[in-house]
């Protein structure tokens, strides 16, 4: 009996000392070992003496890291993962409308993959994951706007970022901007103000009028029509793909006039200013759209056949500008696509001086102007009528393009010399660097990758600001003279006395005839 | 760039939307090593490509034991054969600003001329002679590929370090920038003789650490903004873009040792960079 109970004396005593707290960990060891024991119970692991330490290891390890969660997570707002979460919904596959079967096959997405596939023979591209990404862009774009053919225009460079530009055709009557009636209200606003400032002005003037102004300020000329020469397509650019597509405004001429005057990069925000001279008339988008209106004009290219002409138009002296897809069209073999570049066509209306492709004459506007003018309006008319401005006619072969500076605008190789049965016939401008064009068969494509300025051949020089105008005409009353001297006056005095003296002679000798008589 | 890396990173600095067919890749590959044994290199870089009219050049640099001095520039029309660039000299750079002016045309022996009046002897003796003066291309390939390197190559800060000896080596515990500072232009060098670096003063010496800053930072350029740095793929490559050499692209993944700069244009200075900016 005494033994049992020393037994159980000992026991208490040993399962009290295994229950002391350690002063280090505030754990016990009685507790640790129930808990390790419960869970090998539990979890019947194999080997368990072999894995016991690490056991150990890890239930000490589990009690202190609860007690480190009481942190929360700081978010990690990284441009990378900004920009990654973006592109994410690039690659969602958007709500299921039941419309497949249209979508295979009229769809309006060009064939991103093919286009880069025949540009890297050539040695162009964008890079494999780049182009994919493109792709779904441009899908995305598709998807939300409707359109009738969409097309991969190219990239353009600019100095803090870039744009990504797709080439858009709305069908006839779709896709007009809301912008047009914003522009009238704040023309009419103005026009208001200008009337207010007019009265007000002319009471002053009333009383001392100031000479008029003889200045005319050019006519300007207006732009032309949704879906007709320039404004044939609609851009629409995005910094990168996954960023939501920016519409282009439409171009008018005298942004591609001045846009021609200027060289200045593009920053890549669509709302920086330009700052020129001669000042740029819009923003950073306006001149984007300039010079993608001049690059589509001077670049665009497509083997001759490939369009051509629709057969309605019996006369010959209307310019043509509407073209349709030959479906006769038989591919020109590659190596004579290369030697002779009259067989690339192009398919662009030329821009004329005057910033549009169809020429207007701007001084038979002779209904708003006042009477007093109409007299000198019709001296001018019949003076000089200006001449119609022409520029090349539609699909004319590249061979007509002039040279810069003794190099011929275009280089045209092909992309392989070691393969040539399957090489492609590729044509690089030198007028536009950046520039490309390919043609394998039946398929062709054109792409722009640049900064978006034309080779000059020469340094450029800015235009030099025009000279002072006259501020008054001179005339006789404020044009100083010298005052005539002393002698001068002595002389004229003298001279004149003689004029009267002989005056007086013949006067006395006719009035001595008279007496005699 | 490097031209064991060449294949992987052509994609990241495609300048200009200029890249490399997949045949010129596969050809550089074969032939660059073979030209690394032929020339006892102890790297060859893919310098970059030269756009001619008719055709276009293809330039590699093959490096010996120092980094920055005998870099011997060879030039290829195919990507097979390559052929030696004569070193430039102070002439040959002066005659070539004289007289070559345009594209380059594609044609290695192709003759550039250029004649003037020039009026020689002083006081009564004043008589005006014609210079002609007579570049080929070679030349003219040689002195472009040697100012290019000279105003715009680029390495980021602590890639590269001076020996005490004077040699500049790589640096192999460089292990990138990090994220922010690969933003400022002031960590990334001009990879050529200091010009600016002499004249500064002691105070601003004492920051910089003579083993890492023997070079001159790009900050430091006239024009400001002659470069365009731009994070592209989503911040994760940082890419600088010369606008005085249109067509060098200089890429650099941050926190990776992983740099390289390419130059693919038609060689041409950008003269009217600052109406441009």
């Amino acid at each position: 009996m005494e033994s049992d109970n020393e037994r159980e004396r000992a026991v208490e005593s040993f399962k009290a000392f295994m229950m002391k707290n350690s002063t280090k960990t505030n754990l016990n060891l009685y507790d640790h070992l129930v808990q390790m024991l419960t869970k090998i119970m539990d979890e019947r692991p194999e080997n368990a003496v072999d894995v016991i330490e690490d056991m150990s290891l890890d239930l000490k390890r589990s009690i202190l890291q609860e007690k480190q969660d009481t942190l929360r997570d700081s978010p990690s707002s990284s441009a990378a993962l900004l920009l990654a979460e973006q592109q994410k919904s690039l690659f969602s596959q958007g709500v299921d409308d039941g419309d497949h079967e249209e979508e295979l096959v009229d769809s309006p997405l060009p064939n991103v993959g093919e286009l880069a596939f025949f540009f890297e023979q050539a040695g162009v591209g964008l890079g494999r994951e780049e182009t994919q990404r493109v792709f779904l862009a441009l899908k995305q774009l598709v998807d939300t706007q409707r359109v009738q053919r969409c097309r991969f225009w190219g990239k353009i460079l600019g100095t803090q970022s870039n744009y990504l530009v797709a080439e858009v055709e709305f069908r006839e009557g779709e896709g007009e901007e809301e912008e047009g009636t914003e522009e009238t209200h704040e023309d009419e606003e103005k026009e208001e103000e200008t009337h207010e400032a007019q009265n007000e002005s002319e009471m002053v003037e009333a009383a001392d009028p100031p000479p008029k102004s003889t200045y005319k300020p050019p006519p300007i000329v207006p732009r032309e029509e949704n879906h007709t020469g320039v404004n044939k397509f609609t851009y629409f650019v995005c910094q990168e793909p996954g960023m939501p597509w920016v519409r282009l405004p439409f171009v008018i001429p005298a942004q591609i006039t001045v846009a021609r005057q200027i060289r200045k990069f593009f920053t890549g925000r669509l709302d920086a200013p330009v700052v020129s001279y001669p000042p740029f008339p819009g923003n950073e988008a306006n001149y984007l759209r300039a010079q993608i209106a001049r690059i589509s004009a001077g670049t665009h290219v497509s083997p001759v056949g490939f369009y051509h002409f629709e057969e309605d138009e019996g006369e010959d002296e209307e310019v043509r500008d509407t073209f349709e897809e030959n479906p006769d069209f038989e591919g020109i073999h590659v190596n004579e696509m290369v030697e002779s570049l009259n067989l690339w066509v192009h398919h662009v209306q030329h821009i004329l001086t005057q910033g549009r492709c169809v020429w207007i004459n701007l001084t038979k506007k002779s209904g708003e102007d006042l009477d007093e003018d109409a007299e000198e309006e019709d001296h001018e008319e019949e003076a000089d009528e200006p001449e119609p401005e022409t520029g090349p006619p539609l699909l004319t072969p590249l061979s007509e393009d002039a040279n810069i500076n003794d190099t011929s605008p275009w280089s045209s190789m092909t992309s392989s010399n070691l393969i040539p049965q399957f090489c492609i016939a590729v044509v690089r401008s030198n007028l536009w660097p950046g520039a490309y064009a390919y043609v394998n068969g039946k398929k062709f494509g054109n792409i722009y990758i640049g900064w978006g300025m034309k080779y000059l051949g020469t340094a450029y020089t800015p235009v030099m600001p025009p000279q002072p105008q006259s501020e008054y005409p001179s005339g006789p009353e404020i044009t100083e003279a010298l005052d005539p001297t002393v002698e001068e006056e002595q002389a004229l005095k003298a001279a004149l006395e003689e004029q009267t003296a002989d005056l007086e002679e013949t006067e006395e000798l006719e009035d001595d005839e008279e007496d005699e008589d | 760039m490097d031209s064991d890396s060449l294949h992987y990173f052509v994609d990241l600095a495609a300048g200009d939307g200029l890249t490399l067919s997949g045949e010129q890749r596969a050809s550089l590959q074969t032939s660059l090593v073979i030209l690394q044994k032929n020339y006892k290199f102890s790297r060859v870089l893919f310098w970059g490509k030269i756009l001619g009219i008719k055709c276009d050049y293809f330039i590699a640099q093959g490096i010996e034991e120092d980094e920055m001095k005998n870099k011997k520039t060879l030039y290829s029309l195919n990507c097979l054969d390559w052929h030696l660039l004569p070193p430039a000299t102070d002439s040959m750079i002066a005659d070539v600003e004289f007289a070559a002016e345009g594209r380059f045309t594609g044609d290695p022996s192709h003759e550039y001329q250029h004649t003037e009046m020039r009026t020689q002897g002083e006081g009564d003796e004043t008589k005006e002679e014609e210079v002609t003066v007579k570049v080929n291309e070679e030349s003219r390939l040689a002195v472009t590929v040697f100012n290019i390197d000279k105003d715009a190559s680029v390495v980021p800060r602590g890639a590269f370090i001076k020996s005490p000896g004077g040699k500049v080596k790589t640096n192999l515990s460089f292990k990138g920038l990090h994220p922010t500072e690969a933003a400022k232009l002031r960590n990334y060098l001009h990879f050529r003789e200091p010009v600016n670096l002499k004249m500064k003063s002691i105070l601003e010496m004492a920051d910089l650490n003579p083993a890492v800053d023997f070079l001159d930072p790009l900050s430091e350029d006239i024009p400001k903004g002659s470069w365009s740095l731009q994070f592209e793929r989503g911040g994760t490559v940082c890419a600088l873009r010369s606008l005085l050499w249109l067509g060098l692209t200089f890429f650099h993944i941050p926190q990776t040792p992983q740099h390289g700069y390419i130059y693919m244009g038609d060689g041409l200075l950008n003269l009217d960079l600052p109406f441009m900016l």
